[in-house]
């Protein structure tokens, strides 16, 4: 168990930067989400703390201290990966011993045979600890590779998108297994993602990676609620946060030709502004202001979602199932004025930020 | 279910079977001329037309080992009863053992001497620069090495030239620094015809593998080195097999430095074997004899390593 932290991080590869003045804490035990799509520099962030990369500029800490200089193997952190995790040529047994057979290790057979054991238990893949890796199927595979991770215990577990390549189903109970395991180690867990999904399901804390920068750290609903800028805004969420162009005068704002109530209080000034609410605080219904024409129907059993053409504004809102559309009706609507964020248009900083 | 097939696709079948026989007969003629040769007596070697039954005979390969001389009178019955069975082979072809004077020992012929020397060479030399290609393909395969491409063209370059134009350097070269007929010179000098070659297959070989193994095994608390004997060899074993075939073939087959370079102590097989056509009349069975046993290495190894080599071949067929 470990706390890890980035200090002003800087690497590059060739031309490009890959992680920009990087710097995070991740505490003791918590499980942490690095959220971002591909080339924000998560798995860089990741492998400077394996050990796999050396940063240019920074310096990277686990427990207090400066790990820049330790190999891979000193580090103590468990990686796993989306693929190729696996060693080929091994048996799922002779995998999760692995770990365990360095020579700088000098563990008693009797410990390794008990190590395996367990984890085997633990992710419930004893029947499978004679097989050939070659003979396993993806969620199998993962499964195992989680267990390489945890035979050594280890003081960091790092986890570089592991369910990226599964089916959805699998996904899912995976999520919910990661998770339990967590809680039953109590370790640091670094998961990489750019699955926003996961990343609000699993995450203690995410932190929002964009183009090498961290734009956001903070709880699943901090995100969620309150994010940073319109990028974390559209980052998070499915479908994501609605974003509407507009102006504040006193309580209310201009869209377009139309007025709708906003918080007493709003941050937002003169300027122009880029409104921002969640589809489920998107309001249908009779002799509300705003007029959109229905333009897709999403069914998804508890609710339905619609997309809305306000302008020239794609819309979302979620409704319940009940409600009866139809694709091309007009229908009018609001939102619900304390849930509303406001943007600054040019930076797209969330100005209740300022 | 039944197998159906147009009668387009018989016809297919049996032209493809039909090209394939020509091809074999055409490729393994020479082969079967030196081995058949190998087996026959001197009297029927060189006949016209050639002789295709024959009763085998192991005299040239009882010639092959020992230094002989033609007898003015054939042998008497009494030495030629006390002979044993290879050299009464030799007696029958009007021929005797050369034999030290004073202890009476057979001499053997150089044949031995040098199929030893061509077998020293090119094991040394082919395990060489295949040990050497691969770690240097490693290198370049896994580190960020500054004017990488310009490094690999490098290597690559030195294939460009045809050897023979740099032979007489070095000869002179070799001459001055002592290396003339050794073995040293000719591994030295194997070796390095073919690590370019072994460099850049393994580098093929090597970029295959995915990183992600041997970055796991680092993680794990595994050294680089480690890491690399457990992941990544067992991994390019394919590769490594097919490498060393190649290599040892160069090597075994080389034949104008071994000339050149050599002369006695550390001259190998190849330039042997025609030398032995200048004494005297051509004993070609005795020839083909030498030629038959040469073969034989290379057809042993590349059979030992048959099923690396067919996955080796095609490049990119390890599985993901």
């Amino acid at each position: 168990m470990a706390r890890v932290e980035f200090k002003n991080v800087t690497k590059r590869f060739g031309g490009t930067r890959a992680l920009k003045d990087l710097t995070l804490t991740v505490e003791d035990g918590e499980f942490f989400v690095l959220l971002g799509r591909t080339g924000a520099g998560k798995t860089t962030a990741l492998r400077s703390i394996a050990g796999l990369e050396k940063p240019e500029e920074g310096s990277v800490l686990i427990d207090g201290v400066d790990v820049g200089d330790w190999t891979a193997a000193e580090r103590d952190v468990a990686l796993v990966l989306q693929q190729y995790s696996l060693y080929p040529r091994l048996t799922v047994r002779g995998n999760l011993e692995f770990p365990l057979r360095p020579k700088g290790r000098r563990m008693s057979e009797d410990e390794i045979a008990r190590r395996v054991e367990r984890a085997a238990n633990t992710l419930q893949i004893t029947h499978l600890l004679d097989r050939k890796v070659e003979r396993l199927s993806g969620g199998e595979m993962q499964r195992v590779s989680i267990g390489r991770a945890i035979v050594r215990e280890p003081r960091v577990f790092l986890m570089d998108e592991p369910l990226s390549a599964l089916d959805a189903k699998l996904r899912e109970s995976l999520r919910v297994e990661l998770k339990a395991l967590h809680h039953e180690l109590g370790a640091t867990f670094l998961f990489v993602t750019h699955d926003q999904v996961e990343a609000m399901s699993m995450g203690d804390k995410i932190g929002v990676l964009r183009s090498g920068r961290l734009v956001q750290v903070g709880t699943p609903s901090d995100i969620y609620e309150r994010p940073a800028n319109t990028f974390v805004a559209r980052s998070v969420g499915s479908p994501p946060m609605n974003l509407i162009e507009g102006t504040l005068s006193g309580s209310a704002a201009n869209l377009n030709g139309i007025s709708l109530p906003v918080a007493i209080g709003m941050a937002g000034g003169a300027g122009p502004l880029t409104f921002g609410v969640r589809p489920e605080a998107m309001v249908l219904e009779q002799g509300a202001p705003g007029e959109a024409r229905v333009f897709d129907i999403e069914d998804q059993g508890v609710i339905k979602i619609l997309s809305l053409d306000f302008g020239e504004t794609r819309l979302h809102a979620t409704v319940p199932a009940g409600t009866h559309v139809k694709r091309d009706e007009i229908v009018r609507f609001g939102w619900k004025p304390e849930k509303v964020l406001t943007f600054d248009r040019n930076t797209g900083r969330n100005l209740a930020f300022a | 279910m039944a197998e159906v097939k147009t009668t387009r696709e018989v016809v297919m079948n049996r032209a493809a079977i039909a090209a394939v026989f020509v091809a074999l007969i055409v490729m393994l003629t020479p082969i079967y001329w030196i081995a058949s040769t190998a087996f026959k007596p001197r009297s029927l070697a060189t006949t016209a037309p050639p002789t295709v039954f024959f009763e085998p005979t192991l005299t040239p390969f009882a010639k092959l080992f020992v230094r002989r001389s033609q007898m003015r009178e054939p042998v008497d019955q009494e030495t030629y009863d006390a002979a044993p069975w290879w050299e009464q082979l030799i007696y029958d072809d009007g021929e005797s053992v050369v034999r030290n004077r004073r202890s009476g020992e057979i001499t053997p012929s150089g044949y031995w001497d040098r199929y030893k020397n061509s077998l020293i060479i090119s094991i040394i030399s082919t395990f060489l620069a295949v040990s050497m290609g691969t770690l240097t393909a490693y290198g370049f395969s896994r580190f960020k090495v500054k004017g990488e491409n310009d490094w690999l063209f490098f290597i690559l370059s030195t294939r460009m030239l045809p050897p023979v134009v740099v032979a007489i350097p070095m000869f002179l070269m070799y001459r001055a620094v002592g290396l003339h007929d050794t073995h040293l010179g000719l591994i030295i000098l194997y070796t390095a015809f073919n690590l370019s070659f072994s460099v850049w297959i393994m580098k093929g070989f090597i970029d295959e593998i995915p990183r992600e193994y041997e970055e796991a095994a680092l993680v794990d608390g595994y050294t680089r080195l480690q890491a690399f004997i457990k992941i990544v060899l067992p991994e390019a074993l394919t590769g490594i097999a097919a490498t060393a075939v190649f290599c040892f073939i160069i090597a075994w087959n080389e034949y104008a430095f071994a000339l050149m370079m050599t002369n006695r102590n550390a001259q190998t097989a190849p330039p042997y074997i025609p030398s032995q056509v200048g004494s005297g009349l051509p004993d070609w069975s005795v020839i083909a004899a030498g030629a038959f046993l040469f073969l034989l290495p290379v057809a042993i190894f590349t059979f030992l390593l048959r099923n690396h080599l067919l996955r080796g071949m095609s490049f990119g067929a390890i599985r993901k």
